[in-house]
């Protein structure tokens, strides 16, 4: 078993450690330590404040800019799977003012 | 040195009311673009929107096309595809779905757990799988919604164009080699598979994605701390990224840390729910079509492209002419790939580059002569070796998966 071969496998390493020219051939994998982008766009006019309220704490709001334009249904279905399925904190009676302002920016005509 | 992993693990909540916190101060203060916007790339979706930045805002990642910000869905940009079957890993794609993706990883610390219906739980660190018979293989990463942006009717989704897939040689080893120094129990169904991203909100599904017992045990399902003979960007999943050879990319978890092996389907949100395709020939339905059965996306469909040869191009009237590209045949090898410089009326078969393996991108390459003055339509169509072959007209489905069809560049010859 993996397990009960663990040590082993330490004295095997370390004795590696000093054999330079087989740890060539190895990869060598280093810790990493990086800073993500926030996403500073945000939405805009009348009926965005909603959006950007309720919207951006989980996402930055390019990917919604970037849909196609969907209807009302298709919109408000949408807005319904980031409440349930994906559990924003969205106040159901936000949910048609939110509705509202994307599809004034992406709606179907 | 600690990670951040385990300080989140420590304090959830708190680090979960900070990320909230840091998201809605930056939201009052900053300008409308991104500030990190080096040029704009325009996407021929129909019907807009089309115009997207190119960033180099990204750690380990050179110039993509950004789609998201936060959590980061990248796109590779087309022309990357014309120069190696192989995606260099700075140019590889990147998604996403849950924001708390950590930013660091100590290898020292981290631990790879198995556990569920298994006879000996084990954490093992990565020397421990470095233990393990190694294994490498090429093999095609695709987004399960790549092209998504030409499904017409429009759908919802990221809109992506065809640049969310890359290919690249995996080193690691085996998963049943893993698996098997846990001893999974009689009556295993699943195996399900957990990486180190968590949703912002804490009671949102985690990503967690299954695959059936006798999938792995095919021997093929990997677990990669190598990508292209480099550690794997923190982005595409660094240290160890699940590899599943021939499906969509879905499977693929990233910085996998959590396997557990189930004796019952795994009914999670993201195999039940997200990532379904109708149960028809070619996952395929009519538009508005409701009442179908939905089943668990799986295994990738036959695609190519040309890559030296864009849409608008002008090309010499009776000139021999180069036209290259990729060709992969889904969950098979590529057989054969055809090129058709009269809109799909003749056709030619291609010479293929060197073959990768059959779960790889393989070039394929061909001179053809324009026929006639004005605006033609060039297109490649491969067969997969198990006879797979993509289709003239477009399939659809709501979710806008699985595009695959025949792709078609414009040009003019003059």
């Amino acid at each position: 078993m993996l397990r009960q071969g663990l040590p082993l496998m330490f004295i095997a390493v370390s004795a590696l450690s000093a054999l330079a020219a087989h740890a060539e051939d190895r990869l060598l994998l280093k810790s990493v330590n990086v800073d993500l982008p926030i996403g500073d766009r945000m939405f805009e006019g009348p009926g965005s404040d909603v959006a950007n309220n309720n919207c951006l704490a989980c996402h930055s709001a390019g990917m919604v800019l970037f849909q196609p334009a969907l209807s009302q249904a298709q919109w408000h279905a949408e807005v319904e799977k980031m409440r349930t399925a994906y559990k924003a904190p969205i106040d159901p009676k936000d949910v048609d003012t939110i509705v509202a302002y994307l599809v004034s920016i992406r709606g179907a005509k | 040195m600690e990670t951040t992993l385990l300080a989140r693990h420590a304090q959830p909540f708190a680090s979960r009311r900070e990320f909230l916190g840091t998201a809605g101060a930056a939201t009052l203060a900053l300008a409308p673009l991104p500030a990190f916007a080096d040029s704009t790339i325009r996407l021929p979706l129909p019907g807009g929107p089309d115009e997207r930045s190119i960033t180099t805002a990204f750690p380990e990642k050179g110039a993509l096309i950004l789609q998201r910000t936060r959590p980061p869905l990248l796109e590779t940009p087309f022309e990357v595809f014309d120069g190696s079957v192989f995606t260099p890993n700075d140019r590889f794609y990147v998604r996403w779905h849950w924001a708390l993706v950590p930013t660091q990883v100590d290898i020292t610390t981290f631990r790879l757990t198995v556990h569920g219906h298994v006879n000996q739980n084990l954490s093992l660190t990565l020397d421990d799988l470095r233990a393990l018979p190694g294994v490498e293989l090429a093999a095609i990463n695709q987004c399960s919604g790549n092209s998504r942006g030409y499904f017409q009717p429009r759908v919802p989704g990221a809109q992506w164009s065809h640049g969310a897939m890359g290919n690249a040689r995996w080193t690691g080893v085996r998963l049943m080699d893993v698996l098997d120094h846990a001893g999974v129990k009689a009556g295993a169904v699943q195996v399900r598979f957990n990486g180190m991203d968590e949703p912002v909100v804490p009671d949102a599904p985690d990503f967690m994605k299954s695959l059936a017992i006798d999938h792995v045990r095919d021997g093929e399902v990997m677990l990669a701390y190598g990508m292209n003979g480099a550690q794997l960007p923190l982005l595409n999943g660094f240290p160890l990224r699940l590899i599943v050879p021939g499906w969509y990319s879905t499977y693929w978890v990233k910085m996998l840390n959590d396997i557990e092996v189930l004796d019952r389907p795994d009914n999670n949100f993201w195999m039940a729910t997200a990532y379904t395709i109708p149960d028809t020939p070619h996952a395929s339905v009519r538009p508005g079509e409701t009442g179908f059965k939905s089943v668990p996306i799986s295994r990738m469909v036959p695609r190519s492209f040309i890559t030296n040869i864009k849409a608008g191009d002008t090309l010499t009237l009776g000139a021999s002419t180069l036209a290259r590209g990729i060709a992969f045949g889904g969950d098979s090898g590529v057989s054969r790939v055809d090129f058709s410089s009269d809109g799909g009326k003749s056709w030619q078969q291609t010479e293929l580059g060197k073959d990768e393996g059959k779960y790889s991108f393989r070039q394929w390459q061909t001179r053809f002569v324009v026929p006639s003055r004005g605006s033609q339509v060039l297109m490649v169509r491969c067969t997969s070796t198990s006879g797979e072959t993509q289709p003239a007209t477009p399939y659809w489905n709501p979710s806008g998966f699985m595009l695959n069809v025949i792709e078609q560049t414009p040009v003019v010859a003059a």
